[in-house]
């Protein structure tokens, strides 16, 4: 095949392709960016760990503490247009009202009556990476209690929440009218999700979809999970392949004690502070042989779907879940 | 310049060289005047550092800098400007740096610059190609960890550079010293910790295990143009597609959340009516009750009237649906507006899109419309959406040609103008793999496409000259940079043909397609009023002329009768200009018309096929025993037109039982020829009567360009 090859043209005038964006709006910018990303690499071949995030500082400990503990959907979300943090009281208002109205809907209309639910917005201070990102905010659905004794706080039925952790690429495109929290995560009845979804989607403009945790990243996270030193394991350390065959798909466990994990993972970590593709992948393809040599099967031809540590762990269809304290 | 820069459209890499020569050449060289050579240098230092920032220094102008940065010749100011700018257009040389070093040593640089220059190469590290003879240099860094402002930069050098060899009972003690001397620092730990994994048995002294960062690389000030050096270096590398693919069975969100259609349904924004309620002052209030509800939006003239009070949808998708919305999308400049519209648009294509997720191709039905409707609006608008291309870019290097391909397909022919340099990696590197591996029809419908990709762009362009004055122009570039990126779309067009041609062993079916494309290159210069001619390449322009079909010979004739009148064209309007404006064509553009030129009357008409025009050695046509192969390709015998002759003739005399085409000549051979034409070949009767002189010596009328130069 010939090697492509732009010969002399005509009219000789320099522009470099630089040259092309100048001055250019946000649209632009963002554009700009998108070819960026797609022609450089998709996932850096290292990453440093962080040693310490702005999370640490000023966090509140009883909120942390909540979001522990529980398994998250995740969803992405474009920026939410005109959102304003000023108005969250306004916001729990109007968003009780879509409830109570989407829940009634089919119901013969009860006049005075509340449906007994109450919306709480409220930020999570330090759920961030940098200080750029946007403040987090968490949305909450409580039952509001039938005891007449008012200040007893209700059962918690759905709750939700909005951050942007180290989002400096995203945020570079998105101008002034526009907060931009990428991450969703909701926890509860799904029938909840969707009307609340809905709601902020009528609202501010955006618009959620699943976030799916791809083989690639599984396994990223797998290995810089079982880096974590963790006083005492209280789970094994679990992969779940999937084998697409039909009609039903087989799933292939494989369970590992979490200090052996470790041990693997520390004889081929190398810097401190610092995980490489490389290291990743040769953590992997460990596991890899050591499945082969016992049963002859070849994981890398499957899809990793799970990972699980006594950390955390993650689903490749975007559920995750945190487990220490 | 000239030169220079029409190289750097092969190389990319003309300029950048020549340039920085330039300015290092005379930033050492002796200048009278003091303000002069302020300025002057300030000239050459602006001109480096753009060079360094945007491409990177080749490895001997980084010798050159340097030696100039450390020995002292300028100002602190000066010199650490240099050395912020040593950036690499891939690798470093190892001699540089030890020179470098020399200079060190001489005492000729301030303290700053020195720290400066560790930092730097410690950041440089990998770029520099070897390291043996820095290595040797070992004992010289080590020597300058006495320097308490340079001790944490050599530190992290020497952590770099050192080996097991270098790892000496002297040096573990100087650095136990230091370490009693200055505390514990976390640089002297690092290095000490690196000692102490080479040689446990030299250090007793305990360290602590896995400290956190040992060298503060937050104020790294080259990490931007490193990560540029990084990707020049190594390209781009793919994860592998398995990887990126989704799992199976994740549904789109809008079948979950029980919405009937992809598209948002249109709603003025209730909310922000209530919410703004509260805080609104009476001059909003009153403002407000004059706004206009989407609702009651139904013609155009009431869209024009209520422009500028339009209450907006709430959900900017839903103008997809809504032509009147579509038009005011179209001139509105407000950028939340569109950012939304992008937002919404991007997202959703890229939750749609069915070969993103592995087996998920129930919903294709569902997505084709979509894909439609965002086509239909596209049209309607006459320009491309920027999420689109930015979905183009994600999801061609995942597509398998077939699904979707004619709405794929026209979505390319949709990209926006932009630099063709820049796409190319992103999606026609990706679009020619398909091409090749493809059918001859999908090869067919990728030429169309592009074909209407590049009357786009051409249409904008000849739009926006016309408007230059608009400030919010998308693009702020100079006409020949727009110019040379549909040339450099042309060239790639021309490529993929040739090679298509070959791969598909001349098929009429394809030619026929390649043509049209050329039929709008051609008239590039007098349809669009743009100062561009390319020609097409050898392989189209042969292929086309020995052709068997009679149709693509008459297309090859129209189209090389529209080149002339373009190239006519584009030369009166020179010659009345006089002044030598910068989109004068080369004469070699003229050459290669002139030379297809001669080959095509040369084999048509005078019958002197291999003279000129295409050139066989006489011996080798002697080899083939065709006797008689000068005529055998001109009007009456090539084998596209011999039928043509034969009927002629029976037309002339049906009852004649042999026929001799040889017959045809003198007024017989004009007769013929207003048959030809008769018989619908009009590309073939325009391009006759303009390129050939009807004299007693037939020759081709080419373009003089002699005068040109």
């Amino acid at each position: 095949m010939d090697s492509y090859d732009v010969p002399e043209s005509t009219p000789s005038a320099s522009s470099r392709p630089e040259d092309y964006f100048v001055g250019a709006t946000p649209l632009q910018k963002r554009l700009e960016s998108i070819r960026k990303q797609t022609s450089f690499i998709p996932t850096p071949p290292r990453r440093k760990v962080p040693q310490c995030s702005q999370l640490q500082e000023d966090v509140d400990p009883q909120k942390v503490a909540f979001l522990l503990h529980k398994q998250w959907t995740l969803y992405s979300l474009t920026p939410l247009y005109k959102f304003s943090y000023s108005n969250l009281k306004e916001y729990s208002r109007l968003l009780n009202a879509f409830i109570v109205a989407e829940k009634q809907k089919g119901l013969a209309v009860e006049v005075g009556e509340d449906f007994n639910i109450k919306v709480i917005f409220s930020t999570l201070l330090g759920m961030k990476g940098t200080q750029r990102d946007p403040e987090a905010f968490l949305v909450q659905i409580l039952s509001k209690s039938q005891l007449p004794s008012e200040n007893r706080e209700g059962k918690v039925l759905w709750t939700g929440w909005f951050c942007c952790i180290f989002g400096d690429s995203l945020l570079e495109t998105v101008s002034e009218d526009f907060t931009c929290l990428p991450l969703f995560l909701a926890n509860g009845a799904e029938s909840n999700t969707a009307i609340i979804g809905t709601w902020f989607q009528k609202t501010f403009d955006c618009y959620f979809s699943p976030l799916t945790i791809n083989a690639f990243n599984l396994s990223w996270m797998a290995a810089m999970w079982t880096a974590c030193k963790v006083d005492h394991y209280v789970a094994t350390t679990e992969f779940l392949w999937s084998v697409p065959c039909s009609p039903q798909s087989l799933d292939i466990s494989y369970a590992i004690h979490p200090e052996d994990a470790k041990a693997l993972w520390d004889s081929i970590h190398k810097t401190p502070g610092e995980v490489t593709q490389e290291e990743v992948d040769l953590f992997m393809d460990c596991l890899y042989s050591h499945f082969h040599r016992h049963f002859k099967i070849h994981l890398s031809a499957t899809r990793l779907v799970r990972v699980s540590t006594s950390v955390a762990s993650a689903h490749t269809d975007g559920k995750i879940k945190d487990s220490v304290s | 310049m000239r030169g220079v820069e029409s190289a750097s459209l092969n190389s990319g890499g003309g300029i950048r060289s020549s340039e920085a020569c330039a300015g290092t050449g005379r930033v050492s060289g002796p200048v009278k005047t003091s303000q002069n050579k302020d300025k002057t240098l300030e000239k050459h230092l602006k001109t480096v550092e753009n060079v360094a920032w945007k491409n990177g220094l080749a490895s001997e102008e980084i010798d050159v800098l340097l030696n100039i940065a450390l020995s002292g010749k300028f100002g602190n100011a000066v010199n650490t400007r240099i050395l912020k700018c040593m950036i690499p257009a891939t690798v470093i040389s190892q001699d540089s740096v030890v020179k470098a070093v020399s200079w060190l040593c001489v005492d000729k640089c301030s303290g700053s610059t020195k720290v400066l220059f560790y930092r730097w190469l410690v950041a440089m590290f990998d770029f520099i190609d070897r390291k043996e003879q820095i290595n040797l240099l070992y004992g010289f860094f080590f020597a300058s960890l006495q320097d308490d402002a340079l001790c944490p930069y050599v530190c992290h050098l020497l952590y770099l550079l050192t080996k097991k060899e270098n790892v000496k009972p002297f040096r573990v003690r100087k650095l136990l010293d230091l370490q009693a001397k200055m505390g514990m620092q976390p640089h002297l730990q690092a290095l000490l910790s690196l000692y102490k994994f080479f040689a446990p048995a030299l250090i007793s002294v305990s360290l602590p295990v896995r400290k956190k960062i040992y060298f503060k690389n937050s104020e790294n000030l080259w990490k931007m143009a490193l990560l540029a050096v990084k990707q020049r270096n190594q390209g781009p590398s793919p994860e592998p597609l398995k990887l990126m693919l989704g799992p199976a069975n994740v549904r789109p969100l809008k079948r979950k959340w029980n919405s009937l259609s992809i598209i948002p349904v249109l709603n003025s924004s209730s909310y922000t009516k209530e919410c703004r309620k509260k805080e609104m002052s009476l001059s909003d209030c009153l403002n407000r009750s004059g706004s206009f509800p989407l609702e009651q939006l139904k013609s155009f003239p009431q869209l024009l009237q209520n422009i500028h009070c339009l209450e907006l949808p709430s959900q900017m998708g839903s103008v997809l649906n809504n032509s009147l919305l579509l038009h005011y999308i179209n001139c509105v400049r407000d950028e939340p507006v569109l950012l939304r519209f992008y937002y919404w648009l991007s997202q959703t294509l890229q939750e749609e899109c069915i070969w993103y997720k592995v087996n998920n191709y129930e919903h294709g039905k569902e997505f084709t419309n979509f894909l439609d409707t965002i086509i239909r609006a596209e049209c309607f608008l006459q320009e491309g959406f920027y999420s689109c291309e930015a979905f183009l870019y994600k999801s061609l290097p995942l597509w398998d040609g077939l699904c979707c391909r004619s709405q794929f397909l026209q979505l390319v022919s949709w990209i926006p103008f932009s630099s063709f340099s820049e796409v190319k990696p992103l999606l026609f590197d990706h679009l020619a793999q398909l091409f090749f591996t493809s059918t001859i029809y999908f090869k067919c419908s990728v030429l169309q496409s592009l074909k209407e990709l590049l009357q786009n762009w051409l249409l904008w362009l000849s739009m926006d000259i016309h408007m230059k004055p608009v400030t919010n122009s998308p693009l702020e570039t100079t006409l020949g940079g727009s110019m040379n990126s549909v040339s450099k779309l042309i060239h790639y067009v021309g490529w993929l043909s040739t090679t298509a041609m070959r791969l598909e062993s001349n098929s009429t079916f394809l030619l026929h397609f390649i043509l049209d494309f050329y039929e709008k290159v051609c008239d590039i210069y007098i349809n669009y009023n743009l100062p561009l001619v390319v020609l097409f390449p050898p392989g189209i322009f042969y292929s086309a002329l020995l052709s068997l079909d009679t149709s693509i010979l008459n297309q090859l004739c129209f189209i090389m009768h529209r080149y002339r009148k373009n190239l006519t064209a584009a030369k009166k309007n020179e010659l009345v200009q006089k002044t030598k404006s910068e989109f004068n064509f080369s004469s070699k553009t003229y050459q290669e018309f002139n030379h297809y030129l001669t080959s095509m009357v040369g084999c048509l008409w005078t019958s002197k096929p291999f003279g000129k025009g295409i050139y066989i050695d006489p011996e080798i046509l002697e080899k083939t025993g065709v006797t008689e192969y000068k005529n055998s390709l001109n009007v009456i015998h090539h084998p596209s037109f011999l039928s043509y002759a034969v009927s002629f003739l029976l037309q002339e005399s049906p009852e004649e039982r042999t026929v001799n085409v040889s017959s045809i000549q003198g007024k017989k051979w004009s007769w013929y020829l207003d048959y030809l034409f008769s018989q619908g070949l009009q590309g073939l009767k325009l391009f006759i009567r303009s390129s050939v002189h009807h004299s007693s010596v037939p020759r081709a009328e080419g373009i003089n360009y002699n005068n040109q130069y």
